[in-house]
């Protein structure tokens, strides 16, 4: 019997498996995307690994990763990067309300949503002009 | 399901809750940590964007810029592989596999963590 079957049987709560779900509901499909921005998150931290750790490595290492990031493919997976973090950092502002039972009702929901994904887009534009004008 | 057993009657024999509250407390712990960190992280990266390593290595020799660093490294990997862990028990059968995928995430980010912050040190102190 697997672990999910188990779970079932004995009446316990079961994971929100995806399937359940109307996947594209503006609601979940912000929950999953919340979900996958911070796994990306966590994985996208090699990044940054790679990066302080050529610093320490010395200014050979340092230039040699600072070509690699400046690369199309080096902008492309740091603002892949910077998007989830502003995403997930939002969105993590937004859970964290309703943790204290505020704003929880299905029209608050929806309008923060849609505030949360302005605030994110906002930033990620912010943070990208700022960095390629200076 | 069946209705005519007590709320405690149901939730006993499901197991204990174990760290469970524990492990949702510093999960939000680090997130309200982490949005003020963000932030800075933010800024700071963008203030050092294709720097050469002379001003790279000053920025970062500054105590406030390598202590906020070191606040962000420690906040983000617990945060990080405290989420990976929920992903995993939720999606992750069988349990001994799960348990596998555990272990080697709380490894994984504690050694990226510790190697990043002593990283931050080497150049913050002049490598």
């Amino acid at each position: 019997m697997t672990l999910l079957e188990e779970k079932i049987n004995r009446g316990g709560p079961i994971s929100p498996h995806l399937q359940v779900y109307n996947m594209f509901a503006l609601t979940s499909f912000l929950s999953i995307l919340h979900r996958i921005f911070g796994a990306a998150l966590f994985v996208g931290t090699l990044l940054f690994v790679y990066w302080i750790g050529s610093a320490a490595s010395g200014p050979k290492a340092y230039d040699a990763a600072m070509n690699f990031l400046g690369s199309w493919f080096g902008y492309l997976l740091i603002f892949g990067w910077s998007f989830a973090l502003f995403y997930h950092m939002c969105n993590g502002v937004r859970h964290m309300t309703w943790d204290t039972s505020r704003m929880i009702d299905l029209k608050s929901i929806y309008q923060s949503g849609y505030v949360m994904v302005g605030c994110a887009f906002g930033l990620t534009l912010i943070a990208w002009v700022v960095g390629l004008s200076v | 399901m069946a209705i005519m057993r007590s709320a405690l009657g149901r939730a006993r024999g499901l197991g204990s809750a174990k760290d469970g509250f524990h492990h949702w407390w510093v999960e939000r712990l680090t997130a309200i940590a982490l949005v003020p960190l963000t932030l800075w992280f933010a800024t700071g990266v963008i203030s050092v964007a294709g720097a050469d390593y002379e001003t790279f290595s000053a920025w970062m020799g500054k105590p406030w810029n390598a202590g906020l660093m070191i606040a962000f490294i420690c906040a983000a990997f617990l945060h990080g592989k405290m989420g990976m862990e929920v992903i995993v028990e939720d999606y992750v059968e069988p349990r001994c596999v799960q348990v596998a995928v555990r272990i080697f995430l709380n490894l994984a980010a504690f050694a990226l963590g510790i190697f990043s912050v002593v990283s931050v040190l080497i150049v913050a102190l002049g490598g």
